[in-house]
């Protein structure tokens, strides 16, 4: 029992429907226990549990938690605080948000400490600058003297970590602790947590929507879906021989590579040619050479902040353009959209990263495509209505859909009409603007398939803006790498995969999560 | 409870508009004649007694109705109309409009309300139009404050920028991206502006500028029966609960209607 930090065993957890059932799990010490699921799965509720919370309106119907030998449901307020002060350390998604902007860091980190032992100032100090050490910060000595803003996202997200173990916990819980980083800065956190669960001996719970990132550092996975537990096993076992079809399909929305369509080469659509742009004064892209092949999948990555959606705006006529060309079909392309006539505007459509945000929550679905189709086509009628439904169905989304309003969809249906918006304009090249980032991965997995359907049936190109680069490997024909406002490296994509030239381009690639086992490990 | 509130401020707001509208109807006297003695109690001398001249208040108070209800609307509709409009264009227009747009406004708040209306309407005379064009000029400010920063939040949004990036006219966003979602904000605004500009005619008439002797809305009734208070009279309380009907049975309408507009957004 001693090696155990926790043990779940039949929690059932109901609101007005239930949100988990039967849950079991075991964590052992020095172990890192990933869990899994899409949004909505119960992981949230799931970790708040471990710690004996549950949240309004939550109650528990059965089953029983125990964290460092104690059952956390029959213990008092009182002792059940006294746990959670000393046995267990929570570290949530937002650092930004998980701490008070008015407080040094060093205190902020060392505040349980004080509280609970008493710990006089100095030794305060001195306790945080050991563990900013043990996180790798820099400046230990006074990184505790900053500010929040003072520090970057990752280093925060550490002081973070910094803050959970000062109570030397027997178990951490991580919830999304990497999801707000970039690739790079990910890398960092997820080896800083493997070392530290190792060398401290605690347990840790990793929860996860992304299966690469979570397949990284933990020992054992568990799968949750709809509350329930799909499948648990060693992130081995469940990687490679998956049991049950649910996770078959996360695995394989993660490996699978589709063949390249149209490998042939092919004329550019769009070309840019010393294109700078940027708002106000300052140029935020520049230097920009770029071709968009017809036909062709041409993938924009890079860290966020890099320019990319600045670009892809600028092409799509939203951004002041500070110099170079631009063509489409060899002429030229007016910088603002104000500008461009209604056969441009039509040819070239952008597809935003929200579609929360980029559908009008008054206007029915049938209003929102409808439009293009009468303003572009001047179709109406019968006409209109027949296009209507051969675009809900090219979207693979039911023809009475028409009749509802956005805010009843789901966050891949929304996407899937913003994707019938652009096609109902009969667009030649599309600017799909991180249109993914915010699904779950099935949800992205059948978003990117239905593109490349469409791809299929239609001449369409694609720019496609992105920071995944495990799905840039599996769909892009053309890469382009961005950083700091410009291109830093553009080539085929199996060329940027296989030879990257650029040292940029290799950080890049080396920080993104593999599938395969001992990746993180080689990188430790 | 919200619909029972609803109905009866319908029911409420129904009665008024139908009494303002066949007050020559049902009015037992003419408004402006003695006919009974002078501060006769309800029951002797009318249904809700007389005033100092021996006038029947409750004839009063049907012709006051009429002025009060027709003057705040024909007042709101085009103060809405305009303020909406205006803040509108200079959400999405931004740059120079929005500026001097927005100095305008401020301008005319820079003063108080009463204020300005009294200094207009002294300068260029008492008259049903005047008071109708100064208190539409000012309703109309008080729109445009509120309602521009919930246009530009809209003009935030990205569906306006699809709208942008299709080339869609002026008539377009205004009506079909800005509106409806500007909607419930709105619909409450309009409420709250009917209501004041209720008391607002009633304030100016009870200060001597708004409907002239020997005609009165409900405020200069008020203000003509004030005296009768200390002589142990209730009859001004009659006019001013009126006011407090119109106002409270237009908030119980709109409420609903925001109620109703916000689930219909939530469910499609």
């Amino acid at each position: 029992m001693e090696n155990t930090a926790l043990s779940i065993e039949g929690l059932c957890v109901n609101a007005r429907a239930p949100i988990l059932q039967d849950i079991s799990l075991h964590v052992r010490r020095g172990e890192i226990f990933g869990v899994i699921g899409e949004s909505g799965a119960g992981k949230s509720t799931l970790a708040m549990a471990m710690v004996g919370l549950l949240r309004a309106g939550c109650h528990r119907v059965a089953g029983k938690v125990t964290l460092s030998g104690q059952s956390l449901f029959d213990l008092s307020q009182l002792q059940l605080e006294q746990v959670r002060r000393r046995k267990v350390s929570y570290v949530a998604q937002s650092a930004a948000a998980a701490f008070n902007p008015f407080y040094r860091l060093g205190d902020q980190v060392t505040e349980l400490a004080a509280l609970e032992l008493g710990t006089p100032l100095a030794e305060r100090g001195k306790m945080a600058e050991g563990l900013f050490r043990e996180l790798q910060l820099p400046n230990p000595e006074t990184f505790g003297m900053r500010y929040p803003h003072q520090v970057s996202g990752g280093q925060l997200q550490r002081a973070m970590i910094a803050m959970a173990l000062i109570n030397d916990p027997d178990l951490i819980i991580f919830d999304e602790p990497t999801t707000a980083l970039d690739v790079t800065t990910q890398l960092e956190v997820m080896r800083l947590i493997r070392k530290i669960v190792t060398a401290r001996g605690c347990g840790a719970v990793y929860i996860s929507h992304d299966l690469a990132v979570v397949a990284q550092p933990a020992d054992r996975l568990m799968v949750l879906r709809h509350g329930k537990v799909v499948e648990t096993g060693a992130t081995r076992d469940l990687m490679e021989s998956p049991a049950q079809d649910y996770t078959r399909a996360l695995v394989a929305a993660k490996t699978t590579t589709s063949p390249p369509m149209h490998a042939e080469t092919s004329v550019p659509i769009i070309a840019l040619r010393d294109f700078a742009a940027g708002y106000g004064a300052v140029s935020t892209v520049r230097d920009i050479n770029l071709d968009l092949s017809a036909g062709h999948i041409t993938c924009l990555v890079g860290e966020s902040g890099s320019g990319k959606t600045t670009l892809a705006r600028a092409i799509a006529g939203l951004v002041d353009v500070h110099g170079g060309t631009a063509t489409f079909q060899g002429k030229p392309l007016a910088p603002r959209i104000e500008s461009r006539p209604r056969e441009a505007r039509r040819r070239l459509q952008y597809i935003h990263q929200l579609p929360d945000l980029a559908l009008n929550p008054r206007q029915k679905v049938r209003e929102v495509i409808g439009r293009p189709l009468a303003f572009f086509g001047g179709e109406t009628g019968a006409a209109a209505e027949e296009r209507l439904r051969k675009l809900m169905r090219d979207v693979e989304l039911p023809e009475d859909f028409l009749d509802r309003a956005p805010g009843s969809l789901s966050g891949g249906q929304k996407q899937r009409i913003c994707i019938a918006r652009a096609l109902a304009a009969d667009p030649e090249v599309l600017i799909c603007d991180e249109v993914t980032s915010a699904l779950d991965p099935l949800v992205e997995e059948s978003v990117i398939q239905l593109l490349l359907r469409l791809m299929q049936t239609r001449p369409l190109t694609l720019l496609f803006i992105t920071h995944n680069l495990g799905l840039t490997r599996r769909f892009a024909h053309e890469v382009a790498v961005m950083q700091a406002g410009r291109i830093v490296e553009f080539a085929p994509a199996a060329q940027i995969f296989a030879a990257p030239q650029q040292a940029y381009t290799r950080t890049l690639l080396g920080a993104t999560p593999m599938m395969a086992r001992g990746w993180l490990e080689a990188r430790l | 409870m919200r619909r029972f509130g609803f109905l009866l401020s319908v029911a409420a707001f129904a009665a008024l508009i139908l009494a303002a509208l066949f007050a020559p109807v049902i009015a037992p006297f003419l408004p402006n004649e003695p006919v009974h003695a002078p501060y006769a109690a309800p029951g002797e001398g009318g249904l809700l007694g007389a005033d100092s001249l021996g006038r029947d208040m409750f004839s009063r108070i049907l012709f006051g109705l009429r002025y009060t209800l027709g003057i705040s609307l024909t007042v709101s509709v085009p103060a809405a109309f305009t303020g909406v409009s205006l803040a509108f264009l200079a959400a999405f227009r931004r740059g120079w409009t929005d500026i001097l747009l927005g100095r305008l406004v401020d301008a005319i708040m820079s003063v108080p309300q009463i204020i300005f209306a009294l200094v207009v309407l002294a300068v260029a005379g008492v008259s049903l139009v005047t008071l109708i064009m100064t208190m539409a000029v000012l309703e109309a400010t008080l729109f445009y404050r509120v309602i521009r920063p919930v246009a530009a939040d809209i003009v935030a949004m990205d569906y306006v920028e699809v709208a942008r990036l299709r080339g869609e006219g002026l008539g377009w966003y205004l009506r079909r991206e800005i509106l409806p979602n500007a909607a419930p904000t709105l619909i409450a605004e309009f409420g709250i502006r009917i209501a004041y500009a209720v008391l607002f005619i009633s304030g100016l008439s009870f200060l001597g500028v708004g409907v002239q002797p020997p005609a009165a809305d409900l405020g200069g009734l008020v203000r003509e029966n004030a005296l009768a208070i200390s002589v142990g009279q209730l009859s001004p309380l009659a006019p001013a609960a009126c006011i407090a009907l119109i106002t409270l049975s237009v908030n119980g309408i709109v409420d609903w209607f925001i109620h109703k507009y916000s689930i219909r957004a939530e469910l499609g």
